[in-house]
């Protein structure tokens, strides 16, 4: 498996191309990205960026000739395009997503989403694309969060919370978490910066996946968003004025 | 500032008292550790005569002022030498029943003037306090591990501190050269009590299959921009460690995230402790890491 997974990588280094198809506007990639920007009109590997990347997915047909098909995904798992039976699902299609926190800029990270067949080769060859394109990969199952929404958005909601009770100030906060552990940047003063409704949507949504209270929108989180759901239809009329 | 602080005891010397004493005596307060053995004292005596003799090689510190220094930085197994303290911070073992018979004993040789802190990182300090016999004059200082070498320290008044006494520990605080923040006295202050049910969740997903280990640590350093991923912090602090400070939150909060993972037991059973045994979410091979 190794000498075949070595052979495989050497081809690609070697030969293989990889074309990227649009599908709506992207969260991970703008186009002057070096991703996009090295694609070639074809080739043995498809990288589907946008929004619409599943419809997209199921319009290319067949693709088992494919070294690898890279779907973007948004907060949706990756069975949700390829299928699932048995817990025996996987091939040479595997999901991705640049992790981006609201209206921040996306991160050097790709979370690259397997299924329990995955076939190796192709996720070596997906690792090597981003990787290529000068980003980190980490891979992971095909569960909602994935890696980093699965970890932050209770520690989130946490922060927030305990802010409301009256832990310590905005401003205390923060400082702690960035002078104790080195975080770049305080909870408080990230989400303030990315957007709290932002916050909402993704929390929320884990808290249906998962029904685990940890994921439940904080107080904050759920007035910015009904503030910007109360505001929303007012800006388009003011737009509309 | 004056604090009116001359002399601080430190009682405890573990690799927190060790830590805290430094600061302390780096500072220029006359500091007296105090701790029941020994063989304790000697090891953190070697351990400060070598963190401040590099401290000298660094140029951080001259030779003459380490000298000044470690002179006024004593060591003793007799509590009846902390009555010449101004201020005592207590880092021993995170058990009540042991810190109230510590305070106890201390309440009856320290003067009435003598400040009690304690660096505890996961016991309130309300409940704490009530076994010192100075409830007013006690406040918590939780100064962060490496203490010598992190300036935060996390400050919380009890129920019955007086606003003098917070003032007077706050001040001292700052004439340490440390950052004190003032966080409510609340199981695992602020760094704790988001720390250990983070910590726990990036294990459940390494339990439920969803990532590996170094997946996990590269997502959330890439991700997120911090310096270590959960899994390596862990193997660092030791997962033995990590069941005793998570344990003691979970018993105060009930917070399902802070009930340790069943992993972390099934790991300490098998000796995975982390880096002190070569193996734990990583392997390790002298100061090497394999498998990140």
């Amino acid at each position: 498996m190794k000498n075949e997974r070595r052979a495989f990588i050497l081809k690609w280094e070697t030969e293989m191309k990889y074309q990227i198809v649009r599908a709506g506007e992207s969260r991970s990639f703008s186009e002057d990205h070096q991703l996009v920007a090295g694609a070639e009109d074809s080739g043995e590997i498809v990288v589907i960026i946008g929004a619409n990347a599943g419809n997209a997915f199921r319009k290319l047909g067949t693709t088992v000739q494919q070294a690898a098909v890279l779907i973007e995904l948004g907060a949706e798992c990756l069975g949700v395009h390829t299928g699932e039976k048995l817990a025996l699902e996987g091939s040479n299609v595997l999901g991705f997503a640049r992790f981006r926190l609201g209206e921040g800029e996306p991160a050097n990270l790709v979370e690259l989403v397997r299924q329990p067949r995955t076939l190796e080769t192709a996720v070596a060859v997906a690792k090597q694309v981003f990787e290529s394109a000068g980003l980190q990969v980490a891979v992971c199952g095909d569960f909602a969060g994935r890696i980093i929404d699965r970890l932050v958005r209770p520690y989130y909601n946490a922060a927030l919370t305990r802010l409301d009770e009256g832990l310590a100030s905005a401003a205390d906060l923060d400082m702690t978490l960035r002078l104790g552990l080195g975080y770049p940047e305080g909870p408080i003063e990230l989400l303030e910066r990315t957007g709290l409704a932002d916050h909402y949507d993704a929390t929320q949504a884990l808290f249906e996946a998962y029904g685990d209270a940890a994921y439940a929108p904080a107080r904050r989180a759920r007035v910015a968003k009904q503030r910007q759901k109360t505001l929303e239809p007012q800006m388009n009329a003011d737009e509309r004025r | 500032m004056t604090t009116g602080i001359k002399t601080v005891g430190v009682a405890g010397s573990g690799t927190m008292g060790a830590g805290i004493a430094i600061v302390a005596a780096r500072a220029g307060f006359k500091t007296i550790v105090y701790d029941t053995r020994e063989e304790a004292l000697a090891r953190a005596r070697k351990q400060t005569e070598d963190f401040f003799a590099k401290s000298i090689e660094r140029k951080k510190l001259s030779q003459e002022r380490v000298a000044g220094i470690l002179s006024d930085l004593s060591g003793t197994t007799d509590s009846g030498a902390l009555a010449a303290c101004d201020i005592v911070i207590e880092a021993v073992f995170e058990d009540i029943k042991v810190k109230h018979g510590l305070l106890a004993q201390l309440d009856k040789v320290c003067p009435p003037h003598t400040l009690f802190a304690s660096n505890t990182s996961t016991l309130s300090i309300t409940e704490i306090a009530a076994g010192s016999g100075r409830g007013d004059r006690f406040v918590g200082m939780h100064f962060c591990l490496p203490a010598q070498l992190m300036k935060l320290v996390e400050m919380s008044p009890g129920l019955k501190t007086s606003e003098q006494t917070f003032q007077t520990a706050w001040d001292f605080c700052q004439a340490m050269g440390q950052t004190p923040v003032k966080t409510r006295d609340s199981p695992g202050f602020i760094l704790n009590y988001f720390l250990i049910p983070f910590n726990n969740d990036a294990i459940r997903l390494v339990e439920a299959g969803v990532a590996a280990p170094a997946d996990i640590d590269r997502a959330i350093k890439t991700g997120l921009g911090y310096p270590m991923g959960p899994l390596e912090l862990l193997d660092l602090v030791g997962l033995d460690t990590h069941l005793l400070v998570a344990e003691a939150l979970y018993a105060s909060t009930h917070d399902p995230r802070a009930a340790v993972p069943a992993l972390v037991r099934r790991m300490i059973a098998a000796g995975h402790l982390g880096r002190k045994t070569g193996q734990g979410f990583y392997a390790y091979q002298g100061g090497a890491m394999f498998g990140g």
